[in-house]
């Protein structure tokens, strides 16, 4: 067994989670969901929790509604329920690009929105369709809860804003009104599957000249956390969207990122991708939504 | 601090009983308590897919749950591919006919993935194929003679099913 021992409850109800949260004292207590992210990090002992809850069978915690403005998932909704889900394909089809790249099937099968957010694993991608895209999470506690903006919640790698007693139960990703949307996502790894070493996602939408009305743009692999590339994303407003004028923005993104060396690749490597990968999703995206 | 706990899972058809310690995970507690050492564990942390089960009929990581998460749930390891007599299934049938294998060591994680892929789709592509089993890693195969056999069950089983 790798694992350090740990107490394990198996809890039935939000707040019942939230009261063992609040009651942790100086115990360190985690939630397990699909345990993807997790029990890697247990089995390697970079984390070592005194008691595990499982939230698996909490059912207000699982499932996918369309809410006109945004689609509010369930924190415990599954990866492969997202990725089989017409709601998505339909209403976030960045998220269904996203959500495909995401492990593999058998991890796809457990792992969980919530816990792909909370994690905050730089190159994991459904953090950056729903930083893309501007989500609210909502975060409960015994008492209450807050809704905060997606964006500022990743602090660092493996790092995010959530309180040791908060649960996150729902994330809600806004849903463009209009038409002459389009998006686009690309990644690349080692392998399909394995962990981004570069990854961007884009969705634009198009005025009626053909100039971009709209973009929401972010990359994951290049900084501590996934990034939303804000002085990019409005320098493309108002242009069209040709080649030569996403080149002549795409230097911005250089202020925007401070990717790291690894054993992966190095940080001028990771700069060079991120500049190809996202002009090629504004121009997949802006294509996309001139069709 | 982590007592252990008594489980009760349904492990190909047949609910089993295990006494576990909370972290013990699902791919040891198959192997080591309820002896069925068809399912390798290799790299233990969610990389290799060779103790690749059905949970509740869905492809999974064995070595990414612990047993007590499992309490009450449908497990199929390979053992359960098989005939209710033994005999090999169709799917085992191709692998061993284009020698699907060489070490061994993936081809648990990867029958039960490629079981699972022509549960959900009769009809793959390459690619279908490819990304079923893209979460499973074999050093010997190359993963053509792999491709190749699942490509023959789904094949064969068209043939059978309009013939």
């Amino acid at each position: 067994m790798k694992a350090a021992p740990f107490d394990y409850v198996r809890a039935t109800s939000l707040d019942e989670v939230c009261a063992l949260l609040a009651e942790a004292g100086d115990q360190e207590r985690k939630i397990i969901a699909g345990g993807q992210t997790l029990v890697p990090l247990m089995a390697m002992r970079m984390a070592r929790p005194d008691m595990l809850i499982d939230v698996n069978d909490v059912a207000e915690l699982a499932g996918i509604e369309d809410r006109g403005a945004h689609v509010a998932f369930g924190a415990c909704t599954r990866q492969r329920t997202i990725e089989r889900s017409g709601v998505v394909s339909d209403r976030l089809p960045l998220v269904a690009k996203a959500v495909r790249n995401v492990g593999h099937i058998q991890t796809r099968n457990r792992g969980t929105i919530g816990g792909s957010i909370v994690h905050g694993d730089p190159s994991a991608e459904l953090p950056l369709a729903a930083l893309a895209l501007e989500a609210t999470l909502v975060l409960k506690t015994i008492g209450g809860s807050r809704e905060i903006t997606i964006d500022g919640f990743f602090e660092a790698a493996m790092v995010t804003n959530i309180e040791p007693e908060e649960l996150l139960t729902e994330v809600r990703i806004p849903v463009w009104s209009g038409a002459r949307i389009g998006t686009g996502f690309h990644e690349t790894a080692s392998r399909q599957g394995d962990f981004a070493i570069v990854a961007a996602a884009a969705q634009v939408q198009l005025a009626d000249n053909g100039t971009i009305a709209r973009a929401a743009v972010s990359a994951g692999g290049v900084a501590p956390a996934p990034v939303k590339l804000h002085a990019f994303e409005a320098a493309l407003v108002g242009k069209q969207p040709s080649e030569a004028e996403i080149e002549a923005a795409i230097s911005l993104i250089d202020e925007e990122i401070d990717p790291d060396t690894d054993v992966h690749a190095t940080a001028d490597y990771r700069r060079r991708v991120a500049r190809r990968l996202v002009a090629r999703a504004v121009l997949d995206a802006a294509a996309e939504a001139g069709k | 601090m982590s007592d252990y706990v008594e489980i009760t899972l349904n492990v190909n058809g047949r609910d089993r009983t295990a006494l576990v310690p909370p972290r013990m995970t699902l791919v040891d507690c198959l192997r080591d308590m309820l002896r069925l050492t068809g399912t390798h564990v290799g790299c233990e942390h969610g990389i290799c897919g060779a103790c690749s089960v059905l949970f509740d009929g869905e492809p999974i990581r064995s070595c990414l749950m612990f047993a007590v998460q499992a309490q009450g749930h449908e497990i199929r390891t390979v053992e359960g591919l098989t005939a209710a007599d033994g005999e090999i299934s169709d799917l085992q049938d191709s692998f061993w006919e284009c020698h699907a294998m060489q070490c061994g060591y993936c081809t648990p994680g990867m029958l039960v993935a490629s079981h699972a892929l022509l549960e959900e789709n009769p009809n793959p592509t390459d690619d279908d194929i490819r990304e079923a089993i893209s979460g499973n890693l074999c050093r010997c195969t190359g993963y053509q003679q792999i491709v190749e056999a699942v490509r023959m069950t789904a094949q064969r089983r068209r043939e059978t099913s309009n013939g």
